[in-house]
C-alpha cells in the first residue's frame, strides 16, 4: 500500500480553478475546457457563473490551486483581469499560481494583459490539447 | 512555506496556511506528519457533521443552508466536499462549491474541495487530516460532504460525530434498496426535496423500515427531517436534531455507538480481507493447484474455493 501511495503522491494532480467572472450567461466553453483538463488527469474546481474577482481569488487560495483559468466572453476582460491580478498580489499568490485567460481578446489588449502578469491567453477554439500541454509545461509547483 | 510557518498560520486561522496544510496532507508529503502532530494538541474542539447520500440528493445545497444557519449562531464553519477521482485518468471534476460560492468571501467560512484519489468509502484518506487542520484553525462546525456512491459511503462515520443521510424522492432512492451499512451509520435521516411529490410517501416508507430495526432503549433513535434545501425549509429543525444528537453523544462521553463501530469495523475488515488476505491465497501454489483441479473437472469452482479456504477456517477455529 505504501508504495502505491508514494507513487500517487509524486504524481500529484495539478489543481485548476476554472472561473467565469462577470455577467456572461452561459458557461459551455468553460465546461468543455474543465472536462478536457479533468480527462487529462487534473483536478478541476468549478465555481459556476458570475464570479467576482474577490470570490475567484479567495477560492484559489482556499483550494490551493496551481492554475486559475478565467473564461471571459463578454469583452470585459480589461475590467476583470487587472482586478484579479491585483487581488492575487494582495493574497500573495501572484507569480506562484499560473493565470490563464480564455476568450476573444484583441491583440493590443492581449499584450497589455501579458505585461500585467497574465501567463497565457487562449482564443476561442484553441485545441484543448494545447491548453493541457501549456499547463503541464508551465505549472510552477510539482 | 516552512512547517513551523504553516502551523503558526493554521493556528491563527490564516486561510492560505490552512489551504497549504491540507494540500501537504493530501499529497502525502513528508511534512504532513510533523504538521499533524503539531496541530494535534489544538484539535478536539470542533463538531464534525458528515453529509452523505446519493449524487443529486441535494447534499451541497443543504450544506449551503447549514453554513448560513450556523453562521447566524455566530459559529465558524469549515467544509470539506469530496468528489470521485476517475480511476482511468486520475482527474476529477470538483463541482460542489457551485452551490456554496456566495459564501466564499465570508471570513468565518472555509470551503475545500477534495478528490478521492483512489480511496474507497466515500471520502479520501486525507479527509480526516483536513478536518483536523480546520479543527485546529478554530472552526466550530465542520461539514464533510461524501462522494455519494451509496452503500460504500460509510467511512465518514469514522470522522464525523453526527452523520446525516440525505435522501430524495424520484432518484431511484427506493428505501428498500438502501443497504444495511449506510442505514446503520445514519444518525439523522433527511428527506430532501420535500417540495416534490412522493416525499411524504418516502417518509412513511422510511418510518416503517426504522420501526422494525432493532434498538436498545438507551440507543439514539434516528429522527427523520423533511427539508427543501433550495429554500431552507426544515433546516432549523435539522440543526435542532443535530444539537440533540450532540447532547446525546456528550452524555456518553462522545463515544460512538456500538452499532456504528460494528459497521465500520466490518467494512474495514472486508477491505482488509480483499486487499491483504485474498492476494495471499491467489499467489499461493495451492491456488494454481486448485485452478488445475477445476480445469480437469475434478472439482467444481465452489468446491475449489472451499478447498482453499478450509485451512484458513481451521486456523480461525483454533484461535477461538
Ligand atoms: N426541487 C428541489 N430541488 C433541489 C432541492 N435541493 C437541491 N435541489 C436541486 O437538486 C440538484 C442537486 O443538488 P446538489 O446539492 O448538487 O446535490 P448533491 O449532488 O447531493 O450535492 C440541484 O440542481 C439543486 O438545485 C430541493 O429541496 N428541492
Ligand atoms: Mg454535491
Amino acid at each position: 500500500m505504501s508504495s502505491a501511495k508514494k507513487q500517487r503522491a509524486s504524481a500529484r494532480p495539478v489543481r485548476v480553478l476554472i472561473a467565469k467572472p462577470g455577467l456572461d450567461s452561459h458557461d459551455r466553453g468553460a465546461k468543455v475546457v474543465a472536462r478536457a483538463l479533468r480527462d487529462a488527469g487534473m483536478e478541476v474546481i468549478y465555481t459556476g457563473l458570475r464570479q467576482t474577482p474577490e470570490q475567484i481569488v479567495e477560492t484559489a487560495v482556499q483550494e490551493d490551486v496551481d492554475v486559475i483559468g478565467l473564461s471571459i466572453l463578454s469583452g470585459a476582460h480589461m475590467t476583470w483581469v487587472p482586478r484579479v491580478i491585483e487581488l492575487m498580489k494582495e493574497k500573495g499568490i501572484f507569480g506562484e499560481v499560473l493565470l490563464l485567460v480564455g476568450g476573444i481578446i484583441p491583440e493590443d489588449d492581449a499584450k497589455a494583459l501579458k505585461e500585467m502578469g497574465v501567463d497565457e491567453i487562449f482564443g476561442p477554439g484553441t485545441p484543448t490539447d494545447e491548453i493541457i500541454k501549456y499547463i503541464r509545461d508551465n505549472v510552477r509547483r510539482g | 512555506m516552512k512547517v513551523e510557518e504553516i502551523v503558526r498560520g493554521v493556528l491563527r486561522g490564516e486561510k492560505r496556511a490552512i489551504a497549504r496544510a491540507i494540500s501537504i496532507i493530501e499529497d502525502g508529503l513528508p511534512e504532513a506528519k510533523a504538521i499533524l502532530s503539531a496541530l494535534e494538541p489544538h484539535t478536539g474542539r470542533a463538531y464534525v457533521i458528515g453529509i452523505t447520500g446519493a449524487t443529486g440528493a441535494g447534499k451541497s445545497t443543504l450544506i449551503h443552508k447549514l453554513i448560513q444557519a450556523y453562521r447566524r449562531k455566530g459559529l465558524k464553519v469549515g467544509v470539506v466536499a469530496v468528489d470521485p477521482t476517475s480511476p482511468f485518468t486520475g482527474g476529477a471534476f470538483l463541482g460542489d462549491r457551485v452551490r456554496m460560492q456566495d459564501l466564499a468571501l465570508d471570513e468565518g467560512v472555509f470551503i475545500r474541495s477534495m478528490a478521492t484519489r483512489g480511496s474507497l468509502g466515500g471520502i479520501s484518506d486525507a479527509t480526516g487530516g483536513a478536518v483536523k487542520v480546520l479543527d485546529a484553525a478554530g472552526f466550530d462546525i465542520i461539514l464533510v460532504e461524501t462522494v455519494g456512491a451509496g452503500q460504500l459511503d460509510i467511512a465518514v462515520a469514522g470522522i464525523a460525530h453526527t452523520v446525516v443521510l440525505v435522501l430524495a424522492p424520484g432518484l431511484g432512492d427506493d428505501i428498500q434498496a438502501i443497504k444495511a451499512g449506510i442505514m446503520e451509520i445514519a444518525d439523522i435521516f433527511v428527506v430532501n426535496m420535500a417540495d416534490r411529490p412522493n416525499a411524504d410517501r418516502m417518509v412513511v416508507d422510511l418510518m416503517s423500515v426504522l420501526e422494525v430495526s432493532p434498538f436498545n432503549p438507551s440507543d439514539w433513535r434516528p429522527p427523520i427531517v423533511k427539508t427543501v434545501a433550495l429554500t431552507g425549509e426544515g433546516i432549523e429543525e435539522l440543526v435542532e436534531q443535530i444539537e440533540k444528537h450532540r447532547a446525546y453523544l456528550a452524555k456518553r462521553g462522545m463515544r460512538p455507538s456500538e452499532k456504528k463501530v460494528r459497521t465500520l469495523l466490518l467494512e474495514a475488515l472486508r477491505r482488509a480481507v480483499v486487499s491483504d488476505i485474498l492476494p495471499m491465497i491467489t499467489k499461493s501454489a495451492k491456488f494454481d493447484a486448485a485452478v488445475q483441479m477445476v480445469v480437469k473437472g475434478q472439482v467444481s469452482i465452489d468446491a475449489g474455493a472451499e478447498l482453499l479456504l478450509s485451512s484458513i477456517k481451521q486456523a480461525l477455529r483454533e484461535m477461538e
